[in-house]
């Protein structure tokens, strides 16, 4: 019976609170938020995918969607707290109604996949087209490709005319990270985590044990939907604007790169994987000499061929082998399972 | 006259033109064990995926307990308290011999009781030695032996078993009839099977199947010496 706190996660908390004293340090706090942000998307298709092997191309579908959630909103309500959690339960609502038409429907792989990259599309194509005045919600203009500028960002709850932005932004945001992170530890570690694991293992037997296979997958789903939104909520923080461009096939592509380069199957993989590669975008970015996605391209490649566990796993087998006692030597040095398995489906 | 557990009436599948499995008529008694047997292509394995909402039936019904279960999903089935095990060996490879077993009796009990009930299979199955094992790792006779332990955890009252000892060695097909013994004191079994040697272990009554119908109904003696019977399996080892 697997205890609900371990070691490894005061061990957790300690790098995570060094990190995040760290790290202003070393990158501006504007970059850092951003590097944050795009960490909780990483984390949230990491959850799903890595865990619940539902591999969805759209992610970035949520994340837009949590945006425009919030940017529309905090226009109409004219503050903050309301809006944010709008944008985790719209983009969540979207992602059961979404899942269920999958799941029950039950369409699997490379279906799910093609589904979700098509409704990432239709948003964005619908997105971009709403640049007439006919097209508003409420005082909102949706904007189309000029997106939405000018919303009530980010203020301290029931405090309108407090804001927060810069330094103090890039705290909440980790912070942020950080309970989204252990909130997925602890749902892990729950009966319906464990399931979902099972479902990822083998759904013909989990199904067979009795569980409604179709149910639970909507759910995960709609988590790391929901995730997603939040992450989304705080980039139209960061940039005061949202634009289409967030529902783009690059960006969703993006996403899935992190999780890959980061490590399937772990929480944390993802996370850094999404905020390694972004820092990275944001250092070529600054050079015309290569071409940005060109580089991302060549980095998901060599993963595949050479690393394709992701950097996490990889750190954590030689750390065992280097440190490991006898015991959890002898486990590392077994043939160790690749995960591509999931990473073809 | 005592319930039946499971009976089906008039069950018929058919694939496109090939009639699978036709006009079965079938009934099991608490506590019975029978064994399914038949050539290749007989409907055994038909049969058993519409019993267990793996397949919808194109005719007839299924009845389980009195009730109704004819086209329900494999999960409403197993729900009732049906423990399945298919033909192909189904487990999560990634997961523990313990993770596994947990699993199957977390739908039934609490975490922690499932837990308990999960360590007790283990005991009983001598699985201890590889309880923290990747089933990935395991050879198969461990794995066929886990999936049962998946089945019995829960306490079912009717065990459905596809093929539970294709591929093991003597030593397990042992274990495993000990085991079904064990079972037949709480539920109900049926066993789709070729393994003659088997089936006499056990010691059973069998239906046979043959071009998806049901040929005979009698104990496994009585039936080996049926020259009907011999006459199907020809050129098997009966």
């Amino acid at each position: 019976m697997p205890q609900f706190w371990r070691k490894s996660d005061s061990t957790a908390i300690v790098v995570a609170l060094l990190l995040m004293w760290l790290m202003p340090f070393l990158i501006s706090t504007y970059t850092l938020t951003v590097l944050v942000i795009y960490g909780m998307l990483g984390l949230s298709l990491g959850l799903i995918w890595g865990f619940g092997g539902i591999l969805c191309f759209g992610q970035a579908a949520f994340f837009g969607l949590g945006a425009y959630t919030y940017a529309i909103a905090a226009i109409n309500i004219g503050e903050s707290t309301i809006p944010m959690l709008l944008a985790v339960f719209v983009p969540a609502l979207f992602a059961a109604l979404l899942g269920a038409m999958m799941f029950y429907g039950r369409l699997t792989d490379v279906y799910l996949g093609v589904i979700t990259l098509v409704v990432t599309l239709i948003l964005f194509k619908f997105v971009n087209s709403t640049a007439g005045p006919q097209y508003t919600i409420g005082e909102a203009r949706l904007g189309g490709f000029n997106g939405i500028p000018g919303f009530h960002t980010l203020n301290i709850p029931g405090l309108p005319e407090e804001f927060i932005w810069g330094d103090a932004l890039y705290y909440v945001c980790a912070v942020a990270l950080f309970l989204a992170y252990f909130f997925v530890t602890w749902l892990l570690r729950t009966s319906f985590g464990r399931i979902a694991i099972g479902i990822r293992e083998n759904e013909t037997r989990v199904s067979l044990m009795g569980y409604d296979v179709r149910a639970r997958k909507t759910a995960l789903f709609a988590i790391g939907a929901a995730i997603a939104g939040l992450a989304g909520a705080f980039f139209a923080n960061w940039g005061e604007i949202v634009t289409p461009g967030l529902f783009s096939l690059g960006q969703s592509a993006e996403v899935i790169i992190w999780c890959i380069v980061g490590g399937l199957g772990t929480r944390f993989g993802p996370i850094i994987g999404a905020a390694g590669l972004a820092y990275l975008k944001f250092l070529l970015g600054q050079q015309t000499f290569i071409d940005n996605t060109l580089i991302t391209g060549i980095i998901l490649v060599l993963f595949v061929l050479f690393l394709p566990k992701g950097i996490v796993p990889a750190v954590s087998s030689l750390w065992q082998i280097s440190f490991g006692r006898r015991a959890s030597r002898k486990s590392a040095n077994r043939r160790p399972r690749r995960k591509v398995r999931n990473a073809n489906g | 006259m005592v319930e039946a557990v499971l009976e089906t009436v008039g069950l018929t599948k058919r694939f496109g033109g090939v009639v699978a499995s036709s006009n079965v008529n079938f009934s099991l008694k608490p506590n019975e064990l029978r064994c399914l047997i038949g050539p290749n292509g007989a409907g055994k394995s038909t049969f058993f995926k519409c019993v267990t909402g793996l397949h919808t039936p194109s005719e007839g019904q299924v009845f389980m307990r009195g009730q109704e279960t004819t086209g329900w999903h494999p999960h409403e089935i197993a729900s009732l308290g049906v423990g399945i095990k298919t033909q192909v060996s189904n487990v999560m490879d990634g997961l523990t011999v313990f993770e596994n077993i947990w699993m199957a009796g977390r739908r039934f009990m609490s975490a922690k009781e499932a837990a308990q009930k999960a360590n007790d299979v283990i005991d009983r199955l001598a699985l201890g030695p590889i309880a923290k094992s990747e089933l990935g790792r395991l050879a198969h006779g461990e794995r066929q032996r886990v999936e049962l332990g998946l089945v019995v955890v829960a306490d079912p009252w009717l065990v459905l078993l596809d093929e539970p000892a294709a591929g093991m060695t003597a030593e397990d097909v042992d274990r495993m009839s000990a085991i079904i013994h064990e079972l037949t004191r709480t539920s109900a079994v049926v066993i789709v099977e070729h393994d003659m040697q088997f089936i006499r272990s056990i010691a059973s009554t069998v239906t046979v199947f043959h071009q998806g119908t049901v040929l005979m109904e009698d104990h496994v003696d009585v039936v080996m010496s049926d020259p009907t019977v011999r006459n199907v399996y020809l050129g098997k080892k009966a």
